[in-house]
């Protein structure tokens, strides 16, 4: 047995360290530090980078631009992204649609919205859930009626990430409204966003941010050749993309950094008259979190080392997934707890940015960190998930 | 990295399993716990014929050369059965100190003793008030001409009674709780002055509290550095607790396995209990807390293999340690709860399951106690 990565591993490692030290700008950088707010600009900038390096989208076929990595190396590329600071890539695209298209997309499909996503042309959201349909999500009722070579989509989605960002949508939409299970009912359909009926509306969440939002459908045209696999197919793919790679889901080298960040934060906050970090009632939480985090990232290795045979990722992700979130969510909330009540000022009524613009953040980030053991399937899915597929329950 | 095992190691997981189901079912262990020694002569045989208890001891002196990472598999098997023989406190601890501290002739004497089966050690620390203090003894060793004079009492030394030597700290020197001043003697369990009570431990286990008065021993029986033994007795400890990581682990897995047998045989209201969410959310948190368990027992052990700096070495270790402890106590008392009053008779397993993970917890320190030692490494660490 051996915990640490091999040679080549490391040297892999320390040629993406060097090239992330090179070529993730450093105002990019610092605004993730600070915890700032990321335009779309700032988010492709980050994409169009890595694209132009050929590293954007490591895990598709080669000869649609994949790298042919392994799994290690895919963890070891998206970890040391985390570590080193740089802007998260925007899943929709990159990790949900095109997988999809690459199992089930027809060829022109591909050929079209393929290489638009490897370059950035497009940004995706994702239209699944609905006011009525969240962790249960097959019981969607956003309509698509046929109509010649067309669609005809009424309805609601909510909850949409970035939809006001965003160029397309892809949506869960109900086909067959009497079909005997819901999930048989269900197709997939890739949506324009500039197309008429479409409307965006932002949802303001307690964080004061705007990043989802709700989209309402009032016939909506849709060409039924942007429909992914067949009529009725929708819940199948669906279930793919659940099902797909998500090993960097517990989000191992982003979480290093902010442990880094908040041991040398806590230790310049005084409590008492002494570092914070002296403080045992402090100190045991954060020691605790510590070891919560190495013994996470010893738990994705070994789940990692068992896939390098090729067998697809099974409830471990959903371990993953648990674990990663409870921990990013502890980084906040210790955080939050090391700045202190000034903390709780998060604005100036005036509009004029705060002094310390990162302890102003800390509150909405705490906040809105609440949101990750709820989305991407709750927590509770997920044990769900564990106990049927993996306990047998 | 790579976490598969080696060819060596699979087999020697295999010959453990098929030990265990031979000779160490759980009727078999309850007989060995309830016989008058506690222990059993007849396994001890067997675990020196598979070549276990010279395991982790150096080839030169006659053992097989391996490290912890070589021991997780009999660790694991000692957890998942609940074994009670004395081979942490002999092969891990006694004769590690000899391993690792003592003289040539201590070395060619003690260890392919050992290492055949026909020499047992324990290692007697503990004392009253140190709680898990290692540097805290009290116990004192006096020069006299050639000879060392010990008197002093010793608490819940581990399988005590069945040693034929014990590894002794004793203070040549200092205050009770000082670093400085400490040595490690080696004592026939039989010498003149050694008066052993013996006791049952709550996980099935035997010790026994040890009095030593005015027991001479020659200079000769020094084990290691005269007054500086405290690195070597937290070396050799750290290596022990790292062990009992992956005894955790295994112990921790048979929780989680009866336990789960459990929600799927047991029905109320016409149905299988796990059926039920309430419960199959608590299940699926204990899996989780067994493969969490599971990685920091691996860093622990990979961590006294390679890691020379010691204090690297001990924040590893502590941090396995507190992770272990929270874990045990979870599974534990999680899967008493699980299997209802079940859980509470002597008849079922885990209960058992329960007493050693309970002990488990606390052995080599609590989750507290390593919780301060790792954040002290971090205090200690420059910048």
């Amino acid at each position: 047995m051996d915990l640490d990565y091999s040679a080549d591993e490391r040297a892999f490692r320390d040629d993406v360290r060097a090239w992330l030290r090179e070529n993730l700008p450093a105002a990019l950088r610092d605004k993730v530090a600070r915890y700032a707010h990321l335009t779309r600009e700032d988010l492709l900038a980050w994409h169009r980078i890595l694209a132009a390096k050929g590293w954007i989208a490591p895990s598709w076929p080669r000869e649609w631009g994949g790298t042919d990595w392994n799994v290690v190396q895919r963890y070891v590329f998206e970890e040391e992204c985390g570590y080193a600071g740089a802007p998260p890539l925007i899943p929709f695209g990159l990790a949900m649609c095109a997988p999809v298209l690459l199992k089930f997309g027809t060829e022109a499909q591909k050929q079209h919205f393929l290489p638009r996503i490897y370059r950035g042309d497009d940004f995706w959201c994702q239209g699944y859930s609905e006011p009525g349909a969240g962790s249960d999500l097959a019981s969607l009722r956003t309509s698509a009626a046929r109509r010649g070579d067309r669609y005809v989509v009424n309805g609601q989605k909510t909850w949409t990430t970035l939809a006001h960002m965003a160029d397309w949508i892809f949506c869960l939409v109900r086909t067959d409204p009497a079909a005997e299970r819901k999930q048989d009912g269900i197709s997939f359909l890739l949506i324009d966003m500039r197309t008429p009926g479409i409307t965006v509306r932002p949802l303001v969440l307690m964080d004061g941010g705007h990043e989802v939002n709700e989209v309402f459908f009032d016939d909506v045209l849709v060409p039924v050749a942007n429909r992914v696999h067949d009529e009725g197919k929708g819940w199948t793919v669906a279930k793919h993309l659940l099902g797909h790679e998500r090993m960097n889901t517990a989000r191992i080298g982003t979480s290093k950094r902010e442990l880094e960040h908040l041991k040398a934060f806590a230790a310049t906050q005084r409590s008492n008259g002494k570092p914070l970090t002296d403080d045992p009632r402090f100190r045991d939480k954060l020691s605790r979190l510590e070891i919560e985090l190495m013994a996470l990232a010893i738990t994705n290795l070994r789940f990692l080392d068992q896939l390098r045979g090729g067998r697809a990722p099974g409830p471990e992700v959903s371990m993953l997934k648990i674990k990663g979130t409870e921990i990013q969510q502890m980084l906040t909330e210790l955080m939050l707890e090391a700045a202190g009540p000034l903390a709780q000022g998060v604005a100036r009524v005036d509009g004029v940015p705060l002094a310390d613009d990162v302890i102003a953040a800390l509150a909405s980030r705490y906040c809105s960190t609440r949101k990750t053991t709820i989305y991407a399937g709750s927590n509770e899915i997920q044990r769900n998930i564990i106990a049927k597929h993996a306990l047998g329950l | 990295m790579n976490f598969d095992r080696t060819e060596e190691q699979n087999l020697l997981a295999a010959s453990i399993a098929r030990f265990v189901l031979r000779d160490y079912t759980f009727e078999a262990r309850r007989r060995i716990v309830a016989s008058p020694g506690g222990c059993s002569d007849d396994v001890w045989r067997t675990l020196a014929g598979l070549g276990l208890l010279g395991l982790t001891l150096p080839e030169a002196d006659g053992g097989v050369g391996g490290g912890a990472l070589d021991a997780m598999s009999l660790m694991e098997a000692i957890g998942d059965a609940l074994i009670v023989e004395p081979w942490l406190a002999t092969v891990a601890l006694g004769a590690q100190f000899i391993a690792r501290g003592g003289s040539d002739l201590q070395r060619r004497r003690v260890i392919p003793a050992v290492a055949d089966g026909t020499r047992k050690l324990a290692f007697a620390h503990a004392e009253a008030g140190a709680r898990h203090t290692l540097a805290h003894v009290a116990t004192r060793a006096r020069a006299d001409s050639d000879d060392y004079v010990i008197a002093g009492v010793k608490r819940l030394v581990p399988h005590a009674a069945v040693a034929d030597e014990l590894v002794v700290s004793v203070r040549t020197h200092g205050r009770d709780a000082d670093a400085d001043g400490i040595s490690l003697m080696l004592v026939p369990r039989d010498a003149p002055g050694v008066t052993l009570t013996p006791l049952r431990m709550l996980d099935g286990t035997r010790a026994a509290d040890v009095r030593f008065d005015d027991v001479r021993v020659p200079a000769a029986a020094t084990v290691g550095a005269p007054g500086r033994a405290l690195p070597l007795i937290e070396e050799v400890v750290d290596f022990a607790t790292a062990l009992i990581c992956a005894e955790a682990v295994g112990a921790i897995g048979s929780a989680n396995r009866d336990t789960l047998e459990y929600l799927k045989t047991r029905k109320q209201f016409g149905v299988p209990i796990g059926s039920f969410q309430a419960l199959q959310h608590r299940m699926v948190d204990l899996v989780i807390e067994c493969e969490q368990a599971t990685s920091m027992a691996s860093l622990a052990c990979a961590a006294v293999d390679t890691e020379r700096d010691p204090m690297a070495r001990a924040r590893t270790v502590s941090a396995a340690k507190v992770r272990i402890a929270d874990a045990c106590r979870r599974v534990s008392q999680e899967s008493i709860q699980l299997h209802g009053g079940m859980g509470m008779s002597d008849e079922l397993k885990v209960s058992h399951t329960f007493r050693r993970l309970t002990a488990i917890a606390q052995q080599f320190g609590g989750a507290d106690h390593h919780l301060g030692r790792f954040a002290a490494q971090d205090a200690r660490q420059p910048g």
